[in-house]
C-alpha cells in the first residue's frame, strides 16, 4: 500500500549513514564544491574565451592592415573607450584563471611528490597574481600622454 | 534445430557446425609480458608459438601455452564467458577481456601482444594487485541504503525507473575501463570510472536513499571533476556500458541537484 510504483520512494537527501563494510574508506577529504565550480568555470570562461579571445586576434592581427598598425597610438586609441578596457580587463582575467586552473589539473596529474607538487603550485599562484595585478594596473592606469 | 542437422557435410557427424566444418588450425605467436618479482627487475616480452583455430579465444590459446609450454605463465581467469571479470588483459594493446577476444579478429599474422592491464602493481605476469580498484569500489558504497521499516514485499519500481540506470547494472568489475584511463595512470588517488559506474547504479536507483551520500564521496577532489572525457573506459568496456556517459550524468546530477 506505502510503496506502489507511481510513489515509490524517490531520491533524497539526508540517506542514514552506513559504514561500508570491512575497509574504512579512503582518506580522500575536502567536502567542498570546489572543483565543481573549477569544472564549470572551466567552461563558462570557454565559451567567452571563445569569442573573446578570437575577436581579440581578429582585430589585431587580421582587419584594417593587421599586426602593422599596432603601436603605441593604437593601444592609446583603444583603452580610451571604456568599451574596449572592459573587453581586455575580462579577457585577462578569465584567460589566466583558465590557464591556471588548467595547470592546476595538469600538475595534479603528473607531480608525484607532494613537495613537487607544492613547489610547482606555489610558482604558478605567483605568477597568477604577479599577470593579474600587472595587466590589471595597466589597463587602469595606462596613461596616453606619457613620455610626452 | 534441424537446419543445423541438413546442413552437415557428408561424413562429419550430425550437429557440425559450419565453424567444425572449416576447422583449420593456424599457428599464431603470442607475445607475452612477463615477469616474476622474485628473479627479474623488470619485466620482458616473450614469444610462444601456438596452434590455434582462429574461432578460438586468446584465453584458451594461453591456457594451452600453460599447460603445454611453460606452466609458470600467471594470469587469472574463472568462468572463461565473460562474466566474472577475471581475465582482463591489454591485448593489441587495447583492455579487453582475453576470453572474449578471438584470434580472428586480431592481426593473426603478426605477433599478438599480451600484457596486464596498466595502473595496478605487477605482481607476476599477468596479474596486477586489485586491491586499490575494489577499494574505490567500496568507496561508493555499492550496495543498497534505505531508511525506514523493511517492506513486507519485494520493492517495487517501474520500468521506467529501472531504465535509468541498467546500463551500469552490468558491470562485471573487470577493472578494464579504469585501467584504459590516463588519468587514473597519473593519479592512481582518482577514483576510476568503474567505481563511478557503480555509483551511478545506485545513486540512479529510485529504491535507494544514499544518492546524496554517494554524489558528496563523487564530488571530492578525487571524484568525478577528475574526468577528463577521454573515451577510453567506454572503448575498453568489455559488456558495452556507455562508461563515460554515465561519468556526465553523475556529473550533471551534482551541478544541477546541488548548485
Ligand atoms: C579559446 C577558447 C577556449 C576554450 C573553449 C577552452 C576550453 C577548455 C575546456 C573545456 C577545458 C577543460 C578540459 C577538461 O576538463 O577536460 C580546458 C582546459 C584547459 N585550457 Fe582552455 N579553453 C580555451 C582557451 C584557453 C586559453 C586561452 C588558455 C591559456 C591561457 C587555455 C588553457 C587551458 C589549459 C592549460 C587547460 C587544461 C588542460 C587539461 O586539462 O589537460 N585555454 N579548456
Ligand atoms: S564498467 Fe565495464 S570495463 Fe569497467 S569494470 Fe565494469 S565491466 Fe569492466
Ligand atoms: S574468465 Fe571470467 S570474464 Fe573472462
Amino acid at each position: 500500500m506505502s510503496a506502489t510504483i507511481e510513489n515509490a520512494p524517490k531520491i533524497h537527501g539526508g540517506g542514514p549513514s552506513i559504514e561500508s563494510p570491512r575497509s574504512k574508506r579512503s582518506p580522500r577529504s575536502t567536502k567542498t564544491n570546489f572543483e565543481l565550480y573549477g569544472w564549470l568555470f572551466m567552461r563558462l570562461s570557454g565559451i567567452l574565451l571563445v569569442v573573446l579571445v578570437l575577436g581579440h586576434l581578429l582585430i589585431q592581427l587580421v582587419l584594417d592592415g593587421g599586426v602593422s598598425r599596432i603601436g603605441f597610438a593604437f593601444v592609446a586609441g583603444r583603452w580610451s573607450s571604456p568599451f574596449w578596457q572592459s573587453w581586455d580587463l575580462i579577457m585577462l582575467w578569465l584567460a589566466e584563471l583558465h590557464g591556471v586552473n588548467g595547470l592546476r589539473t595538469i600538475i595534479n596529474d603528473y607531480a608525484e611528490r607532494d613537495q613537487t607538487r607544492f613547489w610547482l603550485k606555489a610558482l604558478l599562484y605567483t605568477s597568477a597574481l604577479i599577470v593579474l595585478f600587472l595587466g590589471t594596473l595597466v589597463i587602469f592606469t595606462f596613461d596616453p600622454n606619457i613620455g610626452s | 534445430m534441424t537446419a543445423v542437422v541438413e546442413e552437415t557435410a557428408p561424413g562429419k557427424g550430425h550437429g557440425a557446425t559450419a565453424a567444425e566444418r572449416d576447422h583449420t588450425l593456424i599457428t599464431i605467436t603470442l607475445r607475452i609480458r612477463r615477469f616474476n618479482p622474485e628473479t627479474d627487475a623488470e619485466p620482458y616480452w616473450q614469444d610462444f608459438k601456438v596452434e590455434a583455430d582462429p574461432t578460438e579465444r586468446i584465453l584458451t590459446a594461453m591456457m594451452k601455452i600453460k599447460a603445454e609450454q611453460d606452466g609458470s605463465l600467471t594470469f587469472r581467469r574463472s568462468c572463461a564467458h565473460g562474466i566474472c571479470g577475471s581475465d582482463a588483459m591489454r591485448i593489441n594493446g587495447r583492455n579487453r577481456l582475453a576470453c572474449k577476444t578471438l584470434v580472428k579478429d586480431l592481426d593473426m599474422a603478426k605477433p599478438i601482444t599480451v600484457e596486464a592491464i596498466k595502473g595496478l602493481k605487477l605482481e607476476k605476469d599477468l596479474v596486477v594487485d586489485m586491491d586499490p580498484f575494489m577499494q574505490a569500489y567500496k568507496d561508493v558504497m555499492p550496495f543498497l541504503i534505505t531508511s525506514g521499516n523493511e517492506p513486507t514485499r519485494e520493492r517495487l519500481q517501474s520500468p521506467e525507473d529501472r531504465e535509468r540506470f541498467d546500463d551500469t547494472t552490468k558491470c562485471i568489475l573487470c577493472a578494464a575501463c579504469t585501467t584504459s584511463c590516463p588519468v587514473f595512470w597519473s593519479d592512481g588517488q582518482y577514483f576510476g570510472p568503474a567505481a563511478i559506474v557503480n555509483a551511478h547504479r545506485f545513486i540512479f536507483d529510485s529504491r535507494d536513499e544514499g544518492a546524496e551520500e554517494r554524489l558528496e564521496i563523487l564530488n571530492e577532489k578525487e571524484g568525478v571533476w577528475r574526468c577528463r572525457t577521454t573515451f577510453n573506459c567506454t572503448e575498453a568496456c568489455p559488456r558495452g556500458i556507455e562508461v563515460t556517459k554515465a561519468i556526465q550524468e553523475v556529473k550533471r546530477a551534482l551541478i544541477f541537484r546541488r548548485v
